[in-house]
């Protein structure tokens, strides 16, 4: 792994009170899922998760169709949508309209998407003010830092730090309890959200048949952003896309149930197009900002495609022993956990943080908790694969790939594999399990991974005789 | 019954716990069967797999695949070693059909040890006796690929004098994970330590597992500590009189 | 913008070509429980309690104005043009704006208002959940600006779930710019996890069944 992967690491880890905090957040979270996803309130679970899986194989395996039609339903209702290869597009786009009419102030709700993209910094060099409305969001935009997990993007963040964080930025006196804080980033936000030019939402679904998007949130922030300004724009990923309006009573129970244990979240939001007719509030104008920016490669992966099923529920990351550790800022990109294992180098590329994809004990605890059955294990050994193959062809990482080679020859020749084994025994301090070894033997050479093992736990001391040699004694 | 069973100990038991390949042997002799142990065999190729080396592993996966064609039924005292040739030698085989087709043949009939037990024996009561306070591990891929996950509890639950108390996090990974374990080690020790601090809550003197390199990692992790809490594999348990 | 770029690219990735039909998608998956009104009714309010929502039973349209003039206690109210609200006469209670059909005019004093009332398209009984769909007679904002939201809601118009809702209205988007599930109070645990209520929304609601 890289140097800053594995000093991040180290931080994170050697510090006591994140480590709790992550700990309490994540462990919180998956007792929400549990209690939600029990045979007694949610007997068909499995099922939903199969239908799940299977409606996003078929949406993405016919993502241009869907993308078509979805995009004939946005303008029939009097919206638009714009299709963006790139973050570069995105924002030109924005800026754009923001010029025509005259915009300087844009809120916005909580989307991935928007921070994989970089928007803000993008907008921000154009004097237009965006401002993050999610509490969670608008707390980090005030710290300049990135989401922390997927649902809950100030988990990191004390009290304490919030109350600094408020005084500093905001000039208001020390406040250090919660709600009152809450309070505080609501009154300035209220002020955001009306004055406002531009309301810039992301999409939680696409909904082909509808020409609709879908905003699932709790404080009501998304709601404000799509029904105060006067323009809406609604910035996804291409495979955010599900057929019809019908499959989102599968879609939803998974999603709250596995982001936090929620039947529903406080407010989900079908939206279609400007206000209509006689409606009396909504906006006037609605975009929906397509994006590509690396997805199309993911699709051109038949193997690995099923990353794009992602629903950004955050539970792979919440049962993942790994994040539990080192949690979302050791990792290279915005998405963390396991999603953003297999995501970060599909679409940065294998060499962005070549140790990504081994930064995990293959446990499967991910798998098992996706309600859309993505095989991130599956996936990251592919991954494995593919980063050995970029070595080989680069020239790189060389004594490992001798020491496979070696081992691998050992293995084929039983006779050599068992003098192999001897040998170690006889190096090696030996007892019979019952000696369990601090330290390696001084013997000059420096083995990286016997340290690395030792850095950590004992090692077993080598049993005076192998299997194979009790077995023949046995006879 | 089937008579013959062929034993794959895996090259951690053969190199590091072959008492526990002797207790598998033990156990199984025992209820009649006729255990047979190919010389020839070495490694099922995981440790190449899981680094990314596809090439090495298949080497490795078609000596495996070599030794053990003819076998009616081979028993592995490992989830992942299990896991990897039911499940994943398909993946190492795409392209190499001869190969592929034996793999496909012989996956149905490998058998992790508990499995083949309660499987294959039907035996939930091995007349075992073993006078201790344990806890069980779930092993990752025993329980999430081989949905092992009852059997080796209600194998334990007829062990006479044997008291299992669960801990509350049996089920989370201990932080092995193969060269995980090096690469990661920070890491994979952290698991280890809230793998003990969970263990330590059950007031067991003995931690047990299907798969010997979970023991391992947690053992290492008990010793380091200056714990005297024991690990003991499955098989081990079971061949106690 | 990049149109063509993206359809094609997506088209390459898959092995499709422009304008190739679909094959059979998966057959929707939605199921649709029998229960009797007074069932629907119990789960209903016993679910919006669970979120600290408040519920009321009327037993006459007169009961219900009673119930939504005891929870106003003479504050600023805005109510929506939902017929249900005139008809139970909440619409003439001191310090209740109704029938504004103006933008601005609606923004504005459901920004002052202490409490915003409305009626509800639809409810959802196993979430305790309200559905709104914005028309000349609900706007937005009356369910979002104010503080305290009430909800006086039909009884017929109550459903079991979101299944049943979506397999009488499959498409929503023929009726209205923007249908709203509003279960409960706004909510937030971004601190600490620690729970807090009406962050951006209406940190009280009540929901009256008539």
């Amino acid at each position: 792994m890289s140097a800053i992967f594995e000093e991040k690491i180290h931080q994170t880890m050697a510090d006591p009170k994140l480590q709790l905090a992550i700990f309490a957040a994540t462990g919180r979270l998956m007792e929400k899922r549990r209690k939600a996803v029990n045979a007694e309130v949610c007997p068909d679970y499995q099922q939903l998760r199969t239908q799940a899986n299977a409606v996003k194989r078929h949406t993405i395996g016919h993502l241009d169709y869907y993308l078509e039609l979805f995009e004939r339903n946005v303008a029939a209702h009097g919206g638009k949508v714009v299709f963006c290869k790139d973050a570069h597009e995105v924002a030109d786009f924005v800026l754009g309209l923001a010029k025509e009419r005259r915009a300087s102030l844009i809120v916005k709700s909580k989307s991935m998407t928007t921070e994989e993209i970089d928007l803000n910094e993008r907008l921000e060099h154009h004097q237009l003010e965006a401002v993050e409305t999610d509490l969670g969001e608008y707390l980090i935009q005030l710290a300049h830092e990135r989401p922390y997990h997927i649902v809950a993007p100030a988990l990191h963040k004390t009290k304490e730090q919030v109350a600094d964080l408020l005084t500093e930025r905001l000039g208001v006196p020390r406040e250090t309890v919660i709600e009152k804080q809450t309070m505080i980033a609501r009154a300035v936000l209220r002020e955001k959200f009306l004055a406002a030019d531009i309301g810039i939402s992301g999409a939680n679904f696409l909904v082909a048949d509808s020409g609709a998007i879908v905003l699932v949130e709790n404080e009501g922030n998304a709601r404000l952003t799509t029904s105060a300004p006067k323009i809406h724009i609604a910035i996804a990923g291409i495979e955010k896309m599900i057929p019809r309006a019908q499959d989102l009573g599968v879609f939803l129970k998974l999603l709250g149930r596995s982001a936090t244990g929620q039947p529903l979240t406080v407010y989900t939001s079908f939206l279609s197009g400007p206000r209509r007719g006689e409606e009396i509030d909504g906006p006037d104008e609605f975009y929906v900002v397509l994006l590509d920016n690396g997805r199309t490669k993911v699709l051109a992966d038949r193997d690995k495609r099923e990353s794009l099923y992602c629903i950004r529920c955050g539970a792979c990351l919440n049962h993942c022993p790994v994040y539990r550790k080192i949690g979302g800022h050791s990792f290279p990109w915005v998405y963390s956990g396991p999603i953003g294992a297999i995501l970060t180098p599909q679409f940065l590329g294998v060499n962005h943080e070549p140790g990504l994809p081994f930064a995990s004990s293959l446990c499967g605890a991910c798998a098992e908790v996706c309600p859309v059955k993505i095989d991130i294990p599956k996936i990251l050994l592919d991954l494995r694969s593919d980063v050995k193959k970029t070595e080989l062809r680069e020239g790189a990482n060389r004594l490992e790939r001798l020491a496979f080679r070696a081992w691998a020859w050992v293995m084929r020749h039983p006779r050599l594999y068992e003098m192999a084994g001897m040998a170690a025994a006889s190096l090696a301090p030996s007892g019979d399990g019952g000696g369990w070894v601090r330290s390696a033997p001084a013997w000059g050479i420096k083995i990286a991974p016997l340290d690395a093992w030792l850095s950590q736990r004992d090692l077993p001391s080598a049993p005076t005789k192998s299997f194979r040699q009790l077995w023949r004694e046995r006879r | 019954m089937p008579a013959r069973v062929s034993l794959f100990v895996t090259c951690i038991v053969d190199q590091l716990f072959p008492k526990v390949g002797i207790a598998v042997a033990d156990v199984l002799e025992r209820l009649g069967f006729q255990v047979d142990f190919p010389e020839l065999q070495t490694c099922c190729g995981q440790p190449a797999f899981n680094s990314g080396y596809r090439g090495e592993a298949r080497q490795v996966a078609r000596h495996f695949l070599d030794v053990f064609r003819d076998a009616d039924y081979v028993v592995v005292p490992s989830g992942s070693c299990t896991s990897m040739i039911a499940h994943h030698f398909e993946d190492i085989f795409e392209k190499e059909l001869d190969y592929l087709a034996l793999a496909r043949q012989l996956a149905p009939k490998v058998y992790e040890f508990s499995r083949f037990l309660i499987e294959i024996a039907g035996v939930e009561d091995v007349g075992a006796r073993l006078d201790e306070v344990v806890t069980y591990h779930d092993s990752c891929h025993a329980l999430r690929e081989l949905k092992v996950k009852n059997g080796p509890r209600r194998l334990l639950g007829n062990v006479r004098g044997l008291e299992l108390r669960e801990m509350d996090a049996a089920e989370e990974c201990c932080g092995f994970g193969g060269t995980f374990s090096v690469k990661f080690a920070e890491v994979s020790g952290g698991m280890a330590r809230t793998k003990i601090d969970s263990i330590l809550r059950t007031g067991a003197s003995a931690v047990v597992s299907v798969d010997s390199s979970c023991l391992m990692q947690i053992q290492g992790a008990l010793a380091r500590a200056g714990l005297p809490i024991r690990t003991l594999h499955l098989a081990e348990v079971l061949a106690s009189r | 913008m990049s149109r063509e770029n993206v359809l094609h690219k997506v088209r390459t990735a898959l092995g499709r070509s422009a304008g190739q039909p679909v094959q059979d998608s998966p057959p929707v998956y939605l199921t649709v429980p029998e229960a009797g009104v007074e069932a629907r009714i119990d789960v209903f309010f016993e679910r919006i309690e669970a979120l600290a929502g408040k519920t009321h039973r009327a037993q006459s349209l007169e009961d219900a104005r009673a119930y939504v003039e005891r929870v106003i206690a003479g504050r600023k109210a805005i109510a929506s043009n939902a017929p249900v609200l005139r008809q139970c006469g909440i619409t003439a209670l001191a310090g209740v704006e109704s029938g504004i059909t103006d933008g601005a005019q609606l923004r504005g004093l459901s920004a002052s208002a202490a409490c915003g009332i409305t009626g509800a398209d639809y409810a959802l009984a196993d979430t305790g959940t309200l559905v709104m769909l914005a028309s000349p007679q609900e706007a937005r904002l009356i369910s979002l600006l104010p503080p305290v939201h009430i909800a006086v809601v039909e009884h017929e118009r109550l459903l079991t779930g979101l299944d049943e809702l979506l397999s009488i209205l499959p498409h929503p988007a023929e009726q209205t710019s923007s249908m709203v599930l509003i279960t409960g109070p706004s909510r937030t645990a971004d601190i600490e996890q620690i729970l807090v209520r009406g962050v951006h929304g209406p940190g009280e609601i009540h929901v009256v069944v008539v």
